[in-house]
């Protein structure tokens, strides 16, 4: 295990941040914290790199015990939402600093610096200084100087937050590409279970300072351990009285056991069409192809018979609940 | 076309009417006559009548002895009293910023006291508690000791006022950043803070030199205005006006004069490379 | 985090020799034989006539450098013409000259031994030696506080709700009394808390522009000096503990005045 965090308690002032956290890491795995804002997932990144003291508990990171090793002795990057960049240092001298703090000679400095100015695209922007980068650019150089000194994990906390939609696109399709190279363990904390799903190995939701689900992106997704998982990891409606996802609701004009709704109103959203109804007093949507729409030819005041598909038909215990430790 | 410039030109009119440039003239005229009468034309008196001089008699005037005496020990002294505040300032700042402590507002409110006491009276306060009947038995009256010591109780606000808002906006993920790359706090404040805070520090300490190069109120008492051991230039030239030497007067001004404008070209430089870098 | 304190420890040793100690002790030094001897101090003619005569020259000296302050800050932030720079430059001057060199200057000009002096002097206008003197002195010496008070807080409100009075119909001189003067109230308060303490306390250029003449140009900086000169601590120690009233209370309205977002 690259990291193991074992019954860490933290709270600012009288309020409970994190309460009881258990956790693993892989080594080389790429991991994301995901969860609502203030829900801990910060605090819980900021407690393994040690730049806060969690109350009670412990982390090893790769098999050492660091809970009281300051973060200069931990050996981790840490990538900061807002970049951190030193402004009175070039690019160059940013990467440069971890190596220079740690007295590398100065060619393999030259060497290492080259390399990772290289994997990061920023070769021709050594010499200039982080006002002149864009925010891409920037959260580019302090991913290079994160990882140019070797650290046995990557700590990044919001990397994308504040970079518009594009760019963010860009660099979390970048940062997976990055993690298949260089394999270093990585652990991102990000509010968006969009980006979890797209660049994460596993997810570790945290709400309300717990951890509440652990598992492979299609594990938290098909088989949420709990409703908040349900509802925030993908859109859900309330049929029959249970959470199931929109897209796993069947439409047919046949009753053959299904709930009758009265249709309401249906939304072309080019390929998907969103179809809003009521069933026994109660609002519900289902989303289907534009096939099934025309097929069944909807329309407002049609009656309709609405089923769980197989795939969705009750969220099953799935074995990765809440807090389970060893993965 | 022609109902389209009819209704524009009314606007036009109107806009110059009421619009911010009207009047600029006036004002402008206004504001440089009355910086002129009060500033300026005095100013340029104190220079002329020196230049009348000519070069070789103003040189002379300068060099006399109690006047060089007095320009050297003002500059020694000033030159001591930036590099104190440079330390010491900064220092305070830091505290103030980052230390919580009980009392710590009334503290940062206290560092403006310098600026609103009268000189005559920040002399007074010192003499009484560093004079001839110090309680604390420290006697600096009549020293140049006292005479750094009444700089630096004047001049303690330019260091910490400059460096203050600087270290409020200075971000703590950059410090975080360098101590996960390995740096220890000394290395931090090194490597990090201090390039940051340099340029508002070098801007304080120089504010604080041209005070205390002008300084007058406050060395006044506590210096006892003994010739060639502890008289300030400003009291020099204070001594040459009451004894109606007005030309050695205006030659000793305007040196302090191309010293306070030298140090607010430094001043600008200074402003300056700490835009580029900053 | 032992060098956290230790960094505590000399802040506030310093400050404590350096400002509170002193302060204090003058504080203390007035009032150890009770309020009596302190009353008669600062009630004795030439102290009261100091103090109504300081009152005076600050008075004219804020009521100019007011006008000129809010005037000077809508220039030079809501006008554009050649030379700004050198003006914003030249009005930061006196921030810079030694009170002794102010002094001089205005005698240089001003005297009766010179020719705009002399003419003034013949048409019944005596200025040094004199309050005028003293209250041009006083204005050079506070001439930027109102002006850089103001300007920052101008700019900021920047130019569109005067445009929107413009289109409403109001005058300039409307839009300006119910528009930018509420808009710029509380830094404009300021700006003459700052003006008005340093024209109380003002004592080098007035020591060389008044003559100090006891009971008719001396004002009470210059009380205090001529008290403890003559000897006369418990005037010189009343009269400062006045003057240090006044200044730490310049310094509680200032800091309630000041913009909050400003350190």
């Amino acid at each position: 295990m690259a990291i193991e965090v074992r019954e860490v308690n933290k709270s600012f002032g009288g309020t409970q941040v994190l309460t009881d956290i258990n956790l693993d890491i892989g080594s080389g795995s790429l991991s994301a914290l995901l969860g609502p804002s203030g829900g801990g997932k910060s605090t819980l990144l900021r407690v393994i790199a040690g730049l806060e003291q969690p109350d009670s508990g412990t982390v090893v990171i790769s098999g050492r015990d660091a809970t009281r090793l300051r973060p200069q002795q931990r050996n981790v990057g840490f990538v900061f939402q807002h970049y951190a960049a030193f402004k009175h240092l070039t690019v160059y001298r940013n990467v440069a600093f971890g190596l220079e703090v740690r007295r590398r000679p100065k060619a393999e400095i030259r060497r290492r610096v080259g390399e990772l100015l290289e994997l990061v695209h920023l070769e021709q922007f050594a010499g200039r200084y982080p006002a002149q980068l864009s925010g891409g650019q920037r959260q580019r150089m302090a991913l290079a100087r994160a990882l140019a000194v070797e650290p046995e994990v990557l700590l990044l906390d919001e990397p994308f937050g504040a970079l518009d939609a594009q760019v963010r696109k860009e660099l979390r399709a970048w940062l997976r590409r990055l993690h298949d190279e260089v394999h270093v363990t990585t652990v991102f904390v990000t509010h968006d279970q969009e980006e979890a799903m797209d660049v994460a190995d596993e997810i570790v939701v945290l709400a309300g300072g717990r951890v509440e689900q652990i598992g492979s992106p299609a594990d938290v997704y098909d088989h949420p351990a709990n409703s908040f998982v349900m509802s925030f990891l993908g859109p859900v409606t309330r049929l029959d009285g249970e959470l199931v996802r929109p897209h796993d609701i069947e439409l047919s004009a046949e009753p053959a056991g299904g709930t009758p709704a009265r249709v309401v109103r249906v939304v072309r959203l080019g390929f998907e069409v969103r179809v809003e109804m009521r069933a026994a007093g109660e609002d519900v949507w289902a989303q289907v192809t534009r096939e099934v729409a025309d097929r069944l030819d909807l329309k407002p005041g049609d009656t309709v018979h609405l089923r769980p598909s197989a795939a969705g038909r009750v969220p099953e215990p799935s074995g990765l609940t809440r807090q389970a430790p060893g993965l | 076309m022609s109902a389209v410039t009819a209704t524009q030109a009314p606007t036009r009119a109107r806009a110059r009417a009421g619009g911010p440039h009207y009047g600029t003239g006036l004002g402008l005229g206004v504001a440089v006559l009355y910086l002129s009468l009060i500033v300026l034309i005095p100013l340029a008196a104190v220079v002329w009548r020196s230049a009348r001089l000519g070069p070789v008699t103003f040189w002379h005037a300068i060099r006399q002895p109690d006047a060089w005496s007095a320009l050297s020990l003002t500059v020694g002294a000033s030159l001591l009293v930036a590099l104190l505040n440079l330390v010491m300032g900064t220092l305070i700042a830091w505290v103030l910023v980052r230390d919580r402590f009980p009392g710590r507002s009334i503290v940062d409110t206290l560092i403006d006291l310098p600026f609103a006491l009268p000189t005559i009276v920040a002399g007074l306060v010192l003499l009484a508690l560093y004079g001839v009947n110090s309680p604390l038995h420290l006697n600096l009256a009549y020293s140049r000791i006292g005479v750094v010591v009444a700089l630096l109780f004047v001049t303690l606000p330019f260091v910490v006022r400059t460096v203050q808002p600087v270290l409020l906006e200075l971000d703590r993920d950059v410090e975080q950043a360098a101590q996960t790359l390995g740096a220890s706090p000394a290395t931090t404040f090194r490597r990090i803070v201090l390039p940051n805070l340099l340029p508002a520090m070098l801007s304080g300490a120089g504010l604080a030199f041209a005070r205390a190069v002008a300084e007058f109120g406050s060395t006044n008492l506590i210096s006892g205005n003994i010739k060639f051991h502890t008289e300030v230039a400003a009291v020099n030239i204070f001594g040459r006006i009451e004894n109606d030497d007005v030309a050695g007067a205006a030659a000793i001004s305007t040196a302090l004069l191309v010293i306070a404008f030298v140090v607010l070209i430094a001043l600008d430089l200074v402003r300056r490379w700490g835009r580029q870098h900053g | 985090m032992a060098s956290r304190y230790a960094l505590r420890a000399v802040a506030l040793l310093y400050l404590a020799l350096l400002l509170v100690l002193p302060v204090g002790l003058i504080g203390y030094r007035t009032f150890q034989h009770g309020l009596a001897p302190f009353i008669d101090a600062v009630n004795s003619p030439d102290a009261r006539h100091a103090f109504w005569l300081t009152l005076e020259v600050a008075f004219w000296a804020v009521l100019a450098n007011t006008v000129f302050g809010i005037g000077g800050a809508v220039l030079l932030v809501r006008h554009h013409f050649p030379g700004k720079r050198l003006l914003s430059t030249l009005i930061d001057l006196p921030l810079a000259v030694s009170p002794v060199v102010v002094g001089l200057a205005l005698i240089l000009v001003y005297g009766a031994n010179e020719p705009v002096g002399g003419w003034l002097q013949r048409l019944g206008l005596q200025v040094i030696f004199s309050v005028p003197g003293m209250v041009l002195a006083t204005i050079f010496v506070c001439l930027p506080l109102v002006i850089r008070a103001v300007e920052p807080v101008l700019l900021q409100l920047g130019e569109e709700q005067e445009q929107a009075a413009h289109t409403l119909g109001a005058s300039r001189w409307q839009t300006f009394l119910r528009i930018t003067l509420p808009g710029i109230r509380w830094a404009l308060a300021y700006g003459v808390v700052l003006c008005l303490a340093r024209a109380l306390g003002e004592y080098g250029a007035v020591a060389v522009v008044s003559g100090r003449v006891v009971g008719e140009t001396q004002t009470l900086t210059l009380f205090v000096e001529d008290s403890f000169n003559n000897f006369n601590q418990p005037a010189a120690f009343a009269a400062a503990t006045v003057l240090a009233a006044i200044a730490i209370l310049t310094l509680l309205v200032a800091k309630l005045l000041r913009p909050k977002d400003s350190p």
